[in-house]
């Protein structure tokens, strides 16, 4: 069984009279362990997919199946408690809690599947770990580099040892040689047998996968295996 | 079951960490957190102040009235606080004062009453012994032997008064304990003499001390006949006549009020059908009358107090409308690594609840604070009233409760997507 089914599925946008249909009828599946990039142009879709991959969002059409469950028929708090337990998210623009440091950041996807504070620590602190932030456990977002602010998102998203790792362009903020350090992060994630997706412009970071699919207006254009040179 | 119990827990947690983020909000916007807070201050300051200056106030009746035993009643001319306005001042002008004639029949036809005292305040003055002079304004009280037993007193050296004593107007008296021991620092004084006013008494005995709970002063006073004092000072501006009464029992408590009620209006003539010209205080309707004239200013501070929390309450939710658009990143955010609606409205719920507590806690402080200095300058023991502190901040919970649960819900309805995106 594939860890993840989708079938024709689509979603539309209503805005007034006008009808955008940001994917069109896009039938997936990927296996558990997969590293897959998601590449085209802007505005193609690639972020309204991920948002539906990571339960944020809901198909207006179409059938979507995670770990065999239809996620379609679950309701607000049994979509929460997924993107809680199954789901990493990995976004450009970092998304951490300016206020709180890279431990408080890390820790709250454990807080909220309700883990007691002295396990959460400890497997906050491992995570960050995991990352090569153990010695930037108490610093704040705004004390860090863009690459730095990156790995902390990246510990959050992997802290819950999730099915799948979500990451819309996450190299996208950042200078090509931190891109290149995040994206081996990545991939030494992948071969830990993590599921990784990754949304990218660049062919260069799309490399580092072994699936890559090419979206164009809400439909898949092309999904080829990477021949590895 | 198990199920409700990973919810039960997880909620706990929920409010735990949303509890400590909403320390930390305050924390972060002080000046707005402090502008906020001050309503709330107010409101509960005002309730509190006022319940604990009442609460002083109500101990202070009470521990006057527990100076007489619990079954004694007193009689006077006219009511001891006037509660009714400048209305009810024209029926209490015209009475007569209550005579040593009248207080003489009850004291001889009383018969239901286990004692009846007859009672004169009438200056305070320095004594004199013949050791030693005494503190100043010490006063003078004329009595009857019956208001020993009505008043609890009881004699420590020498003797009460007697009969005899009062109908041959003699001019002797009884010491209060502490006033015994400031004349006479040597010996206990019965048989010496002191002089009041320039005119010599006899002392016959000295009281046992009495509890010190209200100011520690009740037991310096002279008693004296009350036929001395009203022979001798009449001229003088004194009290009205005080008939005190001790019941047998609690049981024949009323009737013997009747009793005397109805011995007093047939030595006063009044007619069958008017109202009582003289006025009866027993605890109860002394408390009455505490509490009928409380209940007005509680009444009119609860509804003060009422107006400026729903001020503050508007002032809370119009603070979390502006911190949850400010965060809407952050909800966002929450979202999407698996915060339920729910928490994110238990976030911003406890938020709102936890600036209207440190505003409460402040105001509760302030008030009980305020209370009892006010207290201090009324000469009433402090007091710290706990139900209604505890009121105070229930109160507060509910404000933030009720004026955060709009914004929380904003906050948990708001599109996770279009939340990740805010600038
Ligand atoms: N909330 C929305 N309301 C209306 N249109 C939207 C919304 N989100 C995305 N779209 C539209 O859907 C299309 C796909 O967007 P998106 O998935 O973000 O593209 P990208 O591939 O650049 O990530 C775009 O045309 C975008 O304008
Ligand atoms: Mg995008």
């Amino acid at each position: 069984m594939s860890l993840i089914r989708l079938q024709n599925i689509s979603r539309r946008y209503q805005m007034g009279t006008e009808t955008i249909h940001a994917l069109r009828d896009v039938s997936l599946s990927v296996e558990r362990s997969e590293y897959v990039a998601i590449m085209g142009p802007s505005g193609s879709g690639k972020s309204t997919l991920m948002n539906l991959l990571g339960c944020l969002d809901t198909a207006t059409g179409g059938l979507y199946e995670l770990n065999g469950t239809n996620v379609n028929e679950l309701n607000d708090n049994e979509l929460a408690e997924i993107r809680n337990r199954e789901i990493g998210f990995v976004f450009q623009t970092f998304n951490l809690l300016p206020r709180a440091n890279a431990l408080r950041n890390v820790e709250l996807p454990l807080i909220y599947s309700g883990m007691d504070a002295g396990e959460r620590k400890r497997v906050a602190l491992e995570a960050l770990d995991k990352v090569g932030l153990a010695d930037r456990v108490h610093h704040k977002p705004n004390e860090m580099s863009g690459g730095q602010r990156q790995r902390v998102a990246i510990a959050r998203a992997l802290v819950n040892s999730p099915s799948i790792i979500l990451a819309d362009e996450p190299t996208g903020n950042l200078d090509s040689k931190t891109g290149e350090e995040i994206m081996a992060l990545l991939e030494i994630l992948s071969k830990k047998g993590n599921t990784i997706f990754v949304v990218t412009h660049e062919e260069d970071v799309a490399r580092h996968a072994r699936r890559i699919i090419r979206i164009r207006d809400g439909l898949i254009a092309s999904d080829d295996a990477v021949k590895k040179s | 079951m198990n199920k409700l119990l990973k919810a039960l827990s997880e909620l706990q947690a929920e409010s735990k960490e949303s509890f400590f983020m909403a320390i930390g909000s305050v924390v972060a916007h002080k000046l707005r957190s402090a502008l906020t807070l001050l309503g709330i201050l107010v409101g509960v300051f005002s309730i509190i102040v006022v319940m604990t200056a009442m609460r002083a106030m109500q101990k202070k009746v009470q521990s006057d009235l527990n100076q007489f035993g619990g079954q004694t009643f007193v009689v006077q001319t006219w009511p001891l606080v006037q509660f009714e306005g400048p209305g009810g001042m024209q029926k209490y002008w015209r009475r007569q004062r209550l005579s040593m004639d009248q207080g003489r029949a009850v004291v001889s036809r009383a018969s239901l009453a286990n004692a009846v005292g007859l009672e004169l305040n009438m200056f305070s003055g320095q004594m004199i012994s013949s050791q030693t002079k005494g503190p100043p304004n010490v006063p003078v009280l004329g009595e009857t032997p019956g208001s020993f037993a009505a008043k609890n007193w009881t004699i420590d050296e020498g003797r009460a008064l007697q009969d005899s004593d009062v109908a041959g107007e003699r001019d002797v008296c009884v010491l209060g304990n502490s006033l015994a021991h400031d004349l006479f620092p040597i010996g206990s004084g019965v048989g010496e003499k002191i002089m009041i006013n320039s005119i010599k008494y006899t002392v016959i005995g000295v009281l046992e001390a009495q509890g010190t709970m209200s100011g520690g002063n009740q037991d310096k006073f002279v008693i004296i006949p009350v036929t001395t004092g009203w022979t001798r000072y009449r001229g003088r501006r004194w009290e009205d006549l005080t008939i005190l009464v001790a019941a047998q029992n609690a049981a024949m408590y009323d009737d013997t009020v009747d009793q005397v009620r109805g011995i007093l209006r047939l030595a006063r003539k009044v007619p069958p059908g008017k109202e009582d010209d003289f006025e009866i205080f027993s605890n109860d309707s002394m408390m009455a009358q505490m509490e009928s004239f409380t209940f007005k200013l509680r009444l009119g501070i609860t509804l003060i107090s009422s107006i400026a929390l729903i001020a503050a309450g508007i002032g809370i939710m119009n603070i979390m409308l502006v911190s949850v658009t400010e965060r809407t990143r952050e909800i966002g955010i929450r979202r999407a690594i698996g915060a339920k609606k729910r928490s994110i409205m238990v976030q911003f719920i406890m938020e709102a609840i936890v600036l209207c507590e440190i505003g409460g806690v402040m105001g509760v402080g302030l008030g009980i604070i305020g209370g009892n200095v006010a207290a201090h300058f009324l000469k009433m023991e402090p007091v710290i009233p706990f139900d209604w502190a505890a009121i105070g901040l229930g109160v507060c919970s509910l404000v933030g409760l009720i004026f955060g649960t709009y914004p929380a819900y904003k906050a948990a309805n708001l599109d996770p997507i279009e939340s990740l995106r805010y600038e």
